[in-house]
């Protein structure tokens, strides 16, 4: 379980520049959720995901992973880092190695593994982002854009953390792409059942269709957070601090009130193509 | 570490010394320095004082940045100081003798390491006031007025300018982008601060590969843009804002001139 406590963070303390990135943030995130974070540019939703693995320590406040605050003197940054996977936007700037599987076992072998272990972990991380053994003995810089980014994530997945966390995974990406890394996430999730996996999205669409639970950031702080249901059936909410439902949603809320009787949990393309079918009596089939 | 050092950050700001104009600021910063390594009494070094505490004072940056930014360089100071306090011979005022040779802080010595880290100051300080007072694309403009004459002989003076502009205003980003690479890297575990030098070196490859490629990949794309918008070498350019000689500027070279014949009165009129 990640958890934060009054969590604060300023930049540039003491600075003409200073800015309260954080304010009094109060999360529960349990084990095996699949949350996303939505909020408008400089929300905070980045700085708020690099404590979750100390990579930013907090101005005051604290996070706990699992009950034990990762930043408390004598606990071991490490232990953090191995526990929660970051992945960063834009991974694949990550890479480095001569092959994708030197890239992959970057992390594993800086964990201080042995080779057999190094080995099965680069080759299920390959297999979990749908890198097939002709990838592995590949220059990562041969790559496609969204084969970079899957082999980037791979990187962090071969830590085998507790928490997977991955800032605006689809960015940048052609439609394809974006569904091969959504359906990556969705299978992490059905395939381990206790690992958290959270995700920063700009994209609605791409929240109802992956996401469980939804956490709204603004200014700094939690605006307010729940289910997908809970949280996008608040479109009035969301456009007050620049953010909107996703389209689905928006249109059955037209056709609404222009007099059809839709129901109002519809937030993909599949749950609108159906529920407006059976209006029609047919089958729903998209 | 990287955020104390004042060389080459600008401050914004609207004091008298942010609007001279830069060409005038650089020429004085020259001679400023110029003068520093000439002066040698100790009345030169007090009307020198006089002269740099008025342009910090008149620059309107805080203090604090000044002495934070003299902080990374302390032990450039402490080092030179040192060499030159035990290194210079002369009249010997303390002495410790080791086995063959005789560790001793001569008279001579301790003047020069006096007077080498006061030089290493205000020259780090009068460097700083150029650029903490005058934004890179103004810095730039000046010097491109000043190497424009040499243009007559072949001198690529706008290119020269151009690359400067390109050169300083990626500063920040590559300096973002290092930090989000080794954000990224310590993510997976990589550790750029503890081992030997050897481990610290090989440590470095997973930072710098992704810097390079990043750094190829945005000049890429910078001259695909400038050849979108028809950039070519050696046109003469005219500029929207062309910068005049103002009242301020005036007034500039006065004060500075002051400060010069002051000095040079010290120095020649006054024996000590």
């Amino acid at each position: 379980m990640i958890k934060t406590e009054d969590l604060c963070y300023t930049y540039g303390v003491g600075t003409p520049f200073e800015r309260h990135a954080l304010q009094n943030v109060n999360l529960e995130i349990p084990d095996g959720a699949l949350t996303a974070i939505i909020g408008h540019t400089g929300s905070g939703k980045s700085t708020l995901i690099q404590h979750f693995n100390a990579l930013i320590k907090p101005t005051s406040g604290r996070v706990l992973i699992d009950g034990a605050d990762i930043n408390a003197s004598g606990a071991e940054l490490k232990r953090a880092r191995r526990a929660v996977g970051l992945v960063f936007q834009y991974p694949e700037h990550q890479l480095f190695e001569e092959t994708v599987y030197r890239d992959i076992a970057f992390g594993p072998r800086n964990m201080g593994l042995n080779d057999e272990e190094i080995d099965s972990r680069v080759r299920n991380a390959a297999h979990l982002v749908g890198l097939g053994e002709k990838y592995l003995e590949r220059s990562p810089f041969e790559l496609s854009g969204g084969e970079k980014r899957r082999a980037a994530i791979a990187g962090v997945l071969a830590m085998e953390p507790k928490a997977l966390i991955l800032d605006e995974p689809t960015a940048g990406l052609d439609p394809k792409g974006r569904d091969d890394i959504l359906s990556i996430i969705k299978k992490l999730h059905e395939e381990n059942r206790d690992m958290i996996i959270l995700f920063v999205s700009h994209s609605m669409e791409d929240v109802a269709k992956t996401a469980e639970n939804v956490i709204v950031m603004n200014e700094g702080r939690v605006e307010f957070e729940g289910t997908v249901e809970t949280v996008f059936s608040n479109a009035e909410r969301l456009r007050k601090i620049g953010l909107d439902a996703p389209q689905m949603t928006l249109l059955a809320d037209a056709m609404r009130g222009a007099g059809f009787a839709l129901p109002d949990n519809i937030y993909t393309v599949e749950g609108a193509a159906d529920a407006i079918a059976r209006i029609f009596g047919g089958g729903g089939d998209v | 570490m990287f955020r104390d050092i004042i060389i080459g950050r600008y401050i914004p700001g609207a004091s008298a010394l942010h609007r001279i104009d830069p060409t005038v600021k650089i020429v004085f910063t020259i001679l400023y320095v110029a003068a520093l390594f000439m002066i040698d009494n100790p009345v030169s070094y007090l009307i020198f004082t006089a002269y740099t505490a008025a342009l910090v004072i008149m620059s309107n940056v805080p203090i604090r940045v000044i002495l934070k930014g003299i902080r990374p360089m302390l032990w450039i100071f402490i080092f030179t100081a040192v060499l030159n306090v035990f290194m210079t011979p002369g009249e010997a005022l303390w002495s410790l003798p080791i086995f063959s040779f005789t560790l001793k802080i001569t008279k001579e010595g301790a003047a020069a390491g006096a007077e080498i880290t006061i030089r290493l100051l205000y020259l780090l300080i009068g460097t700083s006031l150029l650029t903490l007072t005058t934004s890179p694309l103004q810095l730039t403009d000046g010097l491109e007025k000043l190497l424009s004459p040499l243009g007559k002989i072949k001198v690529p003076s706008q290119e020269i300018a151009m690359m400067m502009t390109i050169a300083i205003r990626f500063i920040p980003t590559l300096a973002e982008e290092t930090d989000k690479i080794m954000k990224a890297q310590t993510a997976r575990g990589a550790d750029f601060e503890t081992g030997n030098i050897i481990k610290r070196a090989k440590a470095m490859v997973p930072l710098l590969v992704p810097l390079f490629v990043s750094a190829f990949r945005r000049a890429d794309d910078l001259a695909t843009a400038m050849e979108a918008r028809c950039y070519t070498g050696g046109t003469k350019r005219t500029r929207m804002k062309e910068s005049r000689f103002t009242r301020l500027d005036a007034a500039a070279c006065v004060i500075f001139t002051v400060a010069c014949v002051l000095l040079f009165a010290a120095e020649y009129l006054i024996q000590i």
